[in-house]
């Protein structure tokens, strides 16, 4: 990429300053600069795991607290979004390369009537930023959509959004067929979506409600430690 | 001091020419009218805090308040500001629903997932809450983002408006999505009002 007048030169930067510059990038959603620092971390040697984790994911991660605070709204984090996917782009294929198996796998989808997937595209987003491997079996999913992909992709979270009051109790049927079928232990479940709390989450019988996709990272990161944790136990 | 017989509706914004056009109608003159912010439907999480403060503001004034709201995505947090507060809402999830009735907005979703719901108010301030509230203005590649499942725009009419109905089939292209029009008229809204107006007159 070329530097236009007036623009400054993201190669000028050190690293310290690279990173903090695609903080920047990504909370005002420059995906063009934002791919651009990318390649010049690989340029300089960085590992992709490192490139995401410093640069990607903790810039997404000061965007999310300002969106939980009210100071960002759904178009900025949207962009924000758009800008890291742009570098995941670029790194995606290089952390295959590096043979480091995923710390989790996750099949995520919206609930059958429910059309509305910008935040379960957010939290997948973030989930594979951290580390999990992502299956996304899309909108509007009926329960027998959810059985076919945990039978067919072995994972070990299942989660499930919703964005509508009248959609969300769909999440107690898949829930409830589970334990019909004696599946529901094999998975953790985690539920999100705008109109849900975590006595919902309760209700409906899954192991916890995430408010947002950093909540959604680090409650998959503690429930498949402790999980993995009491299977050694036994 | 409780002014005797008059009574108060607190009505979300998006509301205001409804409530109004009903008073108006019935000529329920003995109701007053304070209507939120409209720009609350985009942030239901503050809706609840509004109200608990418009109740407040106002409760001295009134022998008693009605509550113009569905729980519109505030997930029973309204629902706990009104039983603390003693004070009754429209039934229903959102305004789609109650102007639509439950079994008919529950066909509307049913039948098509995709349906993107307008009513009056919003087919007249689209522009304002919608395309401007998601930042389309400034950044219209986010459009199919938005709206990019959806397959149909729903338009729930209250009042029968040629020009309304012309709008919504506007916004409907803009979107890229399949016209459908409804006629509901005021719905639950209405149901609500006579009731609570009716609760007066008992007192």
């Amino acid at each position: 990429m070329s530097v236009a007048e007036g623009e400054f030169d993201l190669r000028t930067l050190d690293d310290a300053e690279l990173v903090e510059q695609v903080h920047d990038d990504l909370y005002n959603g420059m995906k063009p600069e934002v791919v651009l620092a990318t390649h010049i971390f690989l340029e300089r040697g960085w590992g992709p795991d490192k490139v995401l984790n410093d640069a990607l994911v903790e810039g997404m991660r000061i965007v999310g607290v300002d969106f939980r605070d009210g100071i960002l709204f759904v178009p900025e984090v949207l962009l924000a979004a758009n800008a890291m996917k742009g570098g995941m782009e670029i790194l995606r294929p290089l952390l295959a390369e590096t043979g480091a198996e995923p710390i989790g796998k996750v099949v995520i989808g919206t609930v059958k009537g429910d059309i509305h997937d910008i935040g379960k595209n957010l939290v997948g987003m973030m989930l594979e930023g951290a580390g999990f491997e992502v299956i996304d079996i899309g909108i509007n999913n009926p329960v027998e959509k959810y059985l076919d992909a945990l039978e067919l992709h072995k994972p070990d979270i299942l989660g499930m959004s919703a964005l509508l009051t009248t959609t969300m109790p769909y999440m107690k049927v898949v829930v409830d067929t589970l334990k019909q079928k004696n599946l529901r232990e094999k998975y953790i479940v985690l539920v999100g979506g705008a109109p849900l709390n975590d006595e919902f989450g309760k209700a409906v019988g899954a192991d916890a409600y995430c408010r947002d996709a950093a909540v959604a990272v680090e409650t998959a990161k503690a429930l498949i430690a402790a999980k993995r944790a009491a299977a050694r136990a036994h | 001091m409780a002014t005797a017989g008059r009574k108060l509706v607190i009505a979300c914004g998006a509301l205001a020419h409804e409530v109004a056009a009903l008073r108006n109608s019935y000529r329920w003159l003995e109701l007053d009218v304070h209507c939120l912010p409209p720009e609350l439907h985009n942030r239901p999480e503050r809706i609840a805090p509004a109200v608990r403060a418009a109740i407040a503001a106002h409760r001295d004034d009134y022998s008693e308040i009605f509550v113009a709201y569905a729980d519109c995505g505030t997930s029973g947090a309204l629902d706990a500001v009104l039983r603390e507060a003693g004070v009754e809402r429209i039934d229903g999830v959102h305004c789609y629903q109650f102007f639509a009735g439950v079994d008919a907005f529950a066909q509307l979703a049913d039948s098509e997932p995709g349906s993107f719901f307008l009513t009056d108010f919003l087919v007249r301030h689209f522009d304002r809450l919608v395309f401007r509230g998601l930042g389309l203005d400034r950044h219209p590649e986010l459009q199919s983002q938005y709206f990019g499942n959806y397959r149909r725009l729903v338009y729930l009419s209250q009042r029968v408006d040629a020009d309304n109905a012309a709008a919504a089939e506007v916004i409907a292209g803009r979107l890229g999505l399949e016209y459908h029009f409804r006629h509901t008229g005021y719905g639950g809204l209405e149901h609500s009002l006579h009731r609570f107006v009716a609760r007066e007159a008992q007192i």
